[in-house]
């Protein structure tokens, strides 16, 4: 009797765990059929583009099978053709430079316009909250190419702004705004905006207003209320906030291209060049995978900070 | 005396209304010349010449813009069906279930898209879908298709995931109890409860599909423009209102696309 | 085995956590039987480990150790869409996307049975739980209690050879509670089906049981009849959880055939009826309820003495706590003749009466 009792506790032991081995298979079969479609185009090709990065160019465009580190030096150096002294690569290297601080520039003005919106459609009433938070949905999931077109019209020589200003007899010759460094920040900010303002809101959503109370109740200002008790606490909000759309604008390629005229270039475009008229697919390739290395930073930066004020807020 | 005649309010922060104002006016300002001008009579998107529709029966004609906005929804259908059909089971395999090895790897390269700046995904695929098209000839849509497909997965995904995740195990548990097998149990209870989320999931990504611009424009072919290329290339040109015309159709896509989706999601599980 | 035996765990012990140093016994060797066409009742604190019997019953989870068995037949291992066990869940697990009758019908029609077979036990069920007009409305269009009928209908619609109930009358409010509690026990007794119900709630327990279980830290600690576990609770816990009680700590001086003689902490010394087995010298705990004790003022010749610190009016008891020189109050509760009370002033001495018959001796 006592034997037989042994023997099915043991297999009551082994149906649990046979049930979770069930679960795990279940699981990885269900993910199976879209990891695939994810690694042949999207996390693969970038495998092959590291491989490519140190291959040698083609005479027009492409590549030829030989060993290279040519192309992560030319990032950064610049190598004359004629006598080989190595200089800095001044072109790249203000490239980067300059999409560095557009998107610095670009995730400022987002912020201090977007924080007030997050907060007041936050402090709306629950009926009309969701109105307000439509109205920022809509154009975050609207055409980029079409709302970077719609910035390039109304700052245009007759576009809407010069109209108006001369109208007002504000100036009486066109500002010319359009394919500047201005043009570019101004379409990166319009077109990203709401990637600041929804996570600030989601933050702020579940900030509980009793908190302002007690701070009101304990002699505080408007000012140091905002600063030391609302910022605080919708931090990871505006964290992820920053990140979203610091990393879109860095990368941006769009924008850049229709508000910067070919002229004011970002790093997006100068990877495109090098895939078009400069053909060096090896530079192209490396340049690439300095910008995702640039990105990674940032969003391990926001990974850590993350999980930083989640242990925070944990105890 | 009074420093203020109006009682003081607790939630209100100088300043704060008058910037939310102007960022909403901000949002949408910019959209009405665009709107507007796509019914103008005249040749230009500076002057205006009066009301018509001539813009538009100008882009309806354009063999150009036709085969391009058919072969962008095409496109857009497919990859969106696709994609929506592994994310419901992506997002089946990770939810609502005891941790296991490899979930956070199978979480991470389902929002890969998401993560990487699309310049750089757009790049690599034009390496590699070089590398096949030297060694296999093929220059078809296939790499246009998976390429979208591969993108718009995390989009399905969200929605999906979120639904799910605020579905409670009890229903599905009650189903077994009641006799229901698996199968049915998934066929009866949670493939029903899900549908809004599927549905607001196949939506999302198949506007993020008809609207992309970068990746389509490194991968396809000659010949195989979508609407936004189109769009892209004519701007290097100069600019008459079936730009406009174009665009606002495609606005209007995409705010009755993100309407029903606001709504969709808004229904509780 | 006997035929009239519905339900057997035999030492059935469930541990929950993936590695051992997280581990939790949920149940510890439980073994209890239920008989056939029994009302019975799994009372404990949360946690105790009753909702885990009840779900390994149901075969939402399965047994680390021991066997469940339905009949006599060990189902220890099948799934839950095979066993003839329903389950009322307790927010009702109703399918929202599902009418009342769609949900009423839903495990008929797992069952393979026809659409009329299933129409009628749908309607003969509407009717048993009185929502006929309801039957086409939607789960969000109709109220907790009837939310409540639905889940019933539907688990009872199979029927099933055990009804398991989770806690089904905690979301509901005062009242209807005690109209459901009066609506189970009509259902227990027109189905004929045997209910296994589980509650913390010990007024519960008591009102409707036929026999009644209590848990605590997934073991059992008592099983019985209501008035057994009431008046003659085997465990200190056991009396304490069910009712209030008065503890007293005591010792065993003689012991004979059937009586007992204790003293008390102030030196008293009592006798009371006991059964055998309690050794000389040894340190028992005595529990006294509140209702059998009096407040007596004439105080001499009584065994507990002490003062009065507290006078609770409660509507029809009044509640008395006097200082008898340990950590907490003794408590006598005396019922309101006429509504009115007996006034004693607070400080004065009184004495505590108490029918030796009435006294519990608890082992520690």
């Amino acid at each position: 009797m006592s034997a037989e009792q042994d023997s099915s506790t043991e297999s009551f032991e082994s149906l649990e765990a046979h049930a979770y081995q069930l679960e795990v298979r279940r699981n990885l079969l269900l993910s199976t059929p879209a990891l695939i479609v994810l690694f042949c185009a999207a996390s693969g090709p970038l495998l092959i583009m590291l491989v490519f990065s140190f291959l040698t160019p083609g005479d027009y465009g492409g590549i030829k099978w030989q060993f290279s580190t040519e192309a992560w030096f030319q990032v950064a150096f610049y190598r004359d053709i004629f006598d080989e002294t190595v200089s800095i690569a001044d072109a790249h290297l203000s490239i980067f430079w300059r999409s560095v601080k557009l998107s610095f520039l670009t995730t400022l003005v987002a912020f201090v316009l977007g924080f007030p919106t997050a907060y007041f459609i936050a402090t709306r009433s629950p009926e009309t909250r969701n109105l307000w938070l439509f109205l920022v949905t809509i154009p975050f999931w609207t055409n980029l190419l079409i709302r970077t077109f719609a910035i390039l019209e109304i700052i245009r020589n007759q576009g809407l702004v010069n109209n108006v200003l001369i109208a007002l007899g504000v100036i009486d010759q066109p500002l010319d705004m359009l394919y500047t460094d201005i043009a570019i920040l101004l379409g990166m900010t319009y077109v990203y905006i709401p990637l600041m303002i929804l996570p600030i809101y989601a933050s702020m959503e579940r900030f509980d207003f009793q908190l302002v109370e007690a701070a009101y109740d304990l002699y505080a200002t408007r000012w140091r209320v905002l600063v030391r008790v609302i910022v605080p606490l919708v931090k990871p909000g505006v964290i992820a906030g920053s990140i979203l759309v610091f990393v879109p604008s860095l990368g941006a390629y769009v924008t850049p291209r229709v508000l910067g005229g070919g002229k004011h270039l970002m790093i997006g475009n100068l990877i495109e060049l090098q895939f078009g008229q400069g053909r060096n697919w090896p530079l192209g390739a490396a340049l690439s995978l300095s910008l995702l290395v640039i990105v990674m930073v940032a969003l391990i930066f926001y990974v850590r900070s993350a999980q930083k004020e989640g242990g925070a807020h944990g105890h | 005396m009074a420093t203020s005649s109006r009682p003081f309010s607790i939630e209100r922060m100088p300043g704060f209304s008058l910037l939310a104002l102007t960022c909403f006016f901000a949002l949408y300002m910019p959209l009405a010349p665009l709107v507007v001008y796509s019914f103008n009579a005249g040749d230009n998107i500076a002057l205006w010449e009066g009301l018509s529709l001539r813009w538009y029966v100008a882009a309806w004609e354009n063999d150009l813009v036709q085969s391009a906005a058919i072969r962008s929804v095409v496109v857009a259908v497919i990859a969106s069906v696709v994609a929506t059909s592994l994310a419901t089971m992506v997002a089946l395999g990770t939810t609502r279930t005891r941790p296991y090895r490899g979930q956070t790897s199978i979480y991470a390269m389902v929002n890969q898209p998401l993560m990487v700046p699309e310049i750089v995904t757009a790049v690599a695929l034009l390496i590699f879908f070089a590398l096949i098209k030297e060694s296999t000839g093929y220059h078809g849509y296939a790499y246009l298709i998976s390429a979208h497909t591969a993108f718009c997965i995390p989009f399905a995904y969200l929605p999906i995931r979120a639904r799910l995740e605020g579905m409670d195990r009890v229903l599905e548990t009650a189903a077994a109890d009641l006799y229901a097998t698996p199968w049915r149990s998934f066929t009866r209870v949670t493939l029903p409860l899900l549908l809004p989320g599927i549905l607001a999931g196949a939506m999302l990504a198949f506007v993020i599909s008809l609207d992309d611009v970068v990746i389509t424009e490194f991968v396809k072919s000659a010949g195989q423009d979508t609407l936004p290329t189109y769009m892209l290339g004519q701007l290097r040109r100069t600019i008459t209102p079936e730009i406009n015309a174009i665009s606002t159709v495609l606005l209007g896509v995409s705010v009755v696309m993100v309407t029903i989706i606001f709504f969709l999601s808004r229904k509780k599980a | 085995m006997s035929d009239d035996v519905a339900v057997e765990a035999r030492g059935v012990s469930k541990i929950f956590g993936a590695s051992t140093d997280q581990e939790v016994r949920a149940l510890d060797h439980v073994s209890v039987s239920i008989a056939q066409n029994e009302f019975f009742t799994l009372l404990g604190p949360s946690g105790c480990g009753k909702t885990t019997l009840l779900r390994l019953i149901a075969g939402f989870e399965h047994p680390t150790d021991g066997a469940i068995l339905l009949e006599g037949k060990d189902i220890s291992a099948l799934p839950p869409f095979q066993r003839p066990v329903n389950t009322v869940f307790q927010n009702y697990a109703l399918f929202p996307h599902m009418t009342v009758a769609q949900n009423i019908g839903f495990g008929l029609e797992m069952q393979g049975q026809s659409k009329d077979e299933v129409a009628n036990t749908v309607g003969a069920m509407l009717v048993l739980v009185k929502m006929e007009n309801l039957k086409n409305r939607r789960i969000d269009q109709i109220s907790g209690g009837q939310q409540q009928r639905v889940a019933l209908a539907r688990a009872l619609a199979p029927r099933p050879k055990v009804l398991l109930l989770d806690e089904p009358l905690s979301a509901l409010d005062l009242k209807l509670r005690k109209e459901m509690q009066v609506e189970l026990k009509r259902l227990q007794h027109e189905t004929g089906i045997t209910f296994i119900f589980v509650t913390h709630d010990q007024e519960e327990a008591l009102t409707m049981s036929d026999r009644v279980a209590v848990m605590n830290e997934g073991r059992i600690l008592q099983v019985g009849a209501p008035h057994e576990i009431y008046n003659r609770p085997n465990d200190r816990f056991v009396a304490d959880f069910i009712g209030d009680t008065n503890f007293m700590p005591a010792e065993v001086i003689e012991h004979d055939e059937s009586e007992v003689r204790i003293r008390l902490p102030s030196g008293i010394e009592i006798t009371i009826p006991a059964p055998p087995g309690l050794p000389q010298g040894s340190e028992v705990t005595l529990a006294i309820r509140p209702e059998q004790a009096r407040i007596v003022t004439d105080a001499d010749a009584i065994s507990i003495q002490g003062s009065l610190t507290d006078e609770i009016y409660i509507g029809t008891d009044t509640q008395y706590r006097v200082d008898i020189g340990m950590t907490s109050p003794f408590v006598v509760r005396v019922q309101n003749a006429n509504g009115e009370r007996a006034r004693i002033p607070l400080g004065s001495r009184v004495g505590i009466a108490v029918d030796p018959r009435t006294i519990q001796i608890l082992q520690d």
